[in-house]
């Protein structure tokens, strides 16, 4: 997993509520065995004018120009600005791949869905929630200023505004640990093999059928 | 010792270890796993030279991409059909138990779980799908991973995760004529919306949740995560167990006893306390119809599509004026006058035995009207196809007009070849209303299956309670 610990990216503001794993990323290009190449096909349906299927050649798609993330002064942003909810629905992984795969290295929104704030974690991309009153003066000052971009710093656990203003922001230990390392999991979990081998044998015991 | 709910006694029968931050490892007893969301996890397997912690937790079956036409012909597309085999030869590689396409026992994986009784009171369950919430209807926590997840649960048995928040929403009182659990569930998600769960387990308790079969509580529980929370669960009771008898999977003699005084103690102690209460009283539920986007934009079926002007939240107000030109409608419009072209009865919330007894009945003697230009029933397995033809169920369809097709998630999501064409209005007993969600462009409105059947029948809405 890429490791986390300083951005300072652009921002782009996707401004609306329950935006859905759905349309992060269509139910059509989860026929995929692999787990890169999303990024082309991210927000698929809102994205481009066209019907997107997998093998496309996106590069020659009519794009909707009325799609904020075709507009020229989003292009390379890393930091995506949402409402509410953001990521409900669906618990495909496939979303944070996409999200990852075009470029976003951070997600910042009043509030995450459960599963997706969660896998973003597994794939080095932060979610950060702010407060709705934090967030509607970021998604103010995007609108205002051309190539508006933010610093985050992980292990400060802080955002930094170009007009000095700065954002503190809430990370769980673990999770932050993990992103500043770049650890994997499975990795971790294995160091405690012998006490995952003892519950077992503790749970077999207390129930049986489970094992039968 | 102090009250405990049943989510505490679930979390605390299963905690391995413990970090200083309170995430913990937790032990996982059944991972189901399906096709879509499952490859790169395997492929994470072998890349790293892991192995299966413990195969003979895991149950696999293709649903997502299986057709339920032909199925003798095999998978047309041919992007769908590596993806299937892919499951297939990844199950023989690492010896997992997977019921292929052309067994019987095949169908959607939030389905057969239960209906094999591989899905039991007291167990941890996940699955790399958010509905996995349905099996929390056995007393079970149950909740969706990411693929991430899925490939840590193969190679570990456990995953890190902190705590959750507990919700109790309590449902009290008899349900009208015509109203059904997942009249309940969009009722509930109408009044929390669809972040009110989030970062909650909810457990549904009160006599109308009691009052419930196992398939009605699994249809609320699926519906959990609309709700926002990973986790729904109800307590155990008789009805729980005597579902559970004698199925394939489930314990038998002495380990059944053993098990049962168990699942016995799955309840919420008296005096237990939760984060947050809901209550909802039964008897005012009224057959729900989603009219947006999102499944907390929701009403009754005598009730009218919402003016967004009368919301006074500027991003609510936004998101509905999005959705009602999305979906194609007008503020003030009589639910009942809202005509549709498809109907979709099926999917993991609404494609059990009784769901298809409760189409029929409404279906039966009558014709799909002239302007429903394809109305489809969609078994959830293949041994509840079986049943339901056992009992005339197919015949009474086909002569309604309906067409009776093979199990799988279908156009639940439309990642087969069942799909609604741009604007197309539907009626669907499934659980996401997202644009897209059933085909670009299409328009979803979810009902329960006694709704989707009269919709077909007339060509628009109508409220079943009054039938």
């Amino acid at each position: 997993m890429n490791k986390f610990t300083l951005l300072h990216g652009l921002v782009a503001p996707l401004d609306r509520a329950n935006v859905d794993t759905d349309a992060i990323i269509p139910k059509q290009f989860l026929k995929s065995i692999k787990r890169s190449g999303f990024g082309p096909n991210l927000f698929d349906e809102w994205r481009y004018l066209d019907h997107g299927e997998p093998g496309r050649d996106n590069s020659r798609r009519p794009l909707n120009p009325d799609f904020v993330l075709n507009q020229p002064r989003y292009q390379g942003a890393q930091i995506l600005l949402a409402r509410e909810n953001f990521g409900c629905g669906s618990s495909r992984e496939h979303a944070p791949w996409a999200l990852e795969d075009y470029g976003f290295r951070a997600i910042i929104a009043t509030s995450f869905a459960d599963i997706f704030f969660n896998n973003c974690f597994k794939n080095g991309l932060l979610p950060i929630r702010l407060a709705a009153e934090q967030v509607d003066e970021l998604f103010k000052a995007v609108a205002a200023n051309v190539g508006y971009r933010l610093a985050i710093d992980l292990e400060q656990q802080t955002i930094s505004a170009p007009n000095g203003k700065v954002y503190e922001f809430e990370v769980e230990a673990f999770r932050k640990h993990c992103l500043l390392n770049g650890w994997d999991d499975i990795g971790l979990t294995l160091q405690h093999v012998d006490e995952i081998k003892a519950y077992e044998e503790k749970h077999r015991a207390a129930q049986p059928w489970l094992f039968a | 010792m102090k009250a405990q709910t049943l989510y505490d006694k679930l979390w605390n029968a299963h905690v391995v270890r413990q970090e200083a931050d309170g995430t913990a490892l937790i032990y996982i007893d059944r991972h189901l796993v399906h096709e879509v969301t499952s490859p790169q996890a395997f492929e994470g397997l072998k890349l790293a030279g892991r192995k299966l912690w413990r195969s003979a937790s895991i149950l696999a079956v293709a649903d997502h991409n299986v057709p339920t036409t032909g199925r003798a012909q095999g998978i047309a597309d041919p992007v769908s059909r590596l993806q299937v085999e892919t499951l297939d030869s990844n199950c023989a590689e690492f010896g997992v138990n997977e019921f292929k396409m052309s067994d019987v026992r095949q169908g959607i994986v939030h389905v057969i779980g239960p209906e094999q009784g591989a899905t039991l009171p007291g167990m941890t369950v996940v699955c790399g799908d958010s509905h996995t919430s349905t099996h929390g209807a056995f007393a079970a926590l149950a909740f969706g991973i990411g693929t991430s997840e899925v490939e840590h649960v193969m190679a570990t048995q456990c995953l890190l995760m902190k705590k959750s928040k507990a919700m109790q929403v309590v449902v009290e009182g008899a349900l009208h004529k015509g109203v059904t659990a997942k009249d309940i569930a969009l009722a509930v998600i109408g009044k929390i919306g669809t972040a009110g769960g989030t970062g909650y387990s909810i457990e549904f308790a009160g006599s109308a949740i009691r009052g419930l079969s196992m398939e009605g509580r699994m249809t609320v529980c699926n519906m959990a995560i609309e709700a926002g929370a990973r986790a729904g669960m109800i307590a155990a009771d008789y009805i729980t167990i005597n579902y559970l008898k004698g199925r394939p999977f489930a314990p038998q003699g002495e380990l059944w006893d053993k098990a049962v005084a168990y699942w016995h103690t799955l309840h919420s102690d008296e005096g237990a306390q939760f984060d947050q209460m809901v209550k909802l009283d039964a008897a005012q539920i009224k057959p729900q119809v989603t009219w947006g986007t999102s499944p907390e934009m929701v009403v009754a079926v005598d009730g009218c599509v919402p003016d967004p002007l009368m919301m006074s939240d500027a991003v609510q107000r936004e998101g509905a004026q999005r959705a009602l030109q999305y979906m194609g409608l007008a503020a003030n419009t009589p639910i009942v006058e809202i005509k549709i072209d498809k109907v979709f009865i099926g999917s993991c919330t609404n494609a059990r035995i009784e769901d298809m007894r409760a189409a029929a009945a409404i279906a039966k003697g009558k014709h799909v009207a002239a302007n429903v230009k394809l109305a489809m029933v969609v078994p959830g397995s293949g041994l509840v196809k079986k049943q339901a033809e056992g009992e005339g169920l197919d015949k009474i369809f086909i002569a309604a007009g309906f067409e009776w097709r093979d199990p799988g998630c279908s156009m639940c999501l439309a990642m087969n070849d069942d799909r609604l064409s741009p604007g197309e209005r539907c009626a669907s007993t499934s659980n996401r209303n997202f644009e897209g969600r059933q085909g670009q462009g299409g328009r979803t409105h979810l009902v329960s299956p006694e709704m989707a059947a009269a919709a077909a029948i007339a060509g628009h809405f109508v409220d079943v309670s009054k039938l």
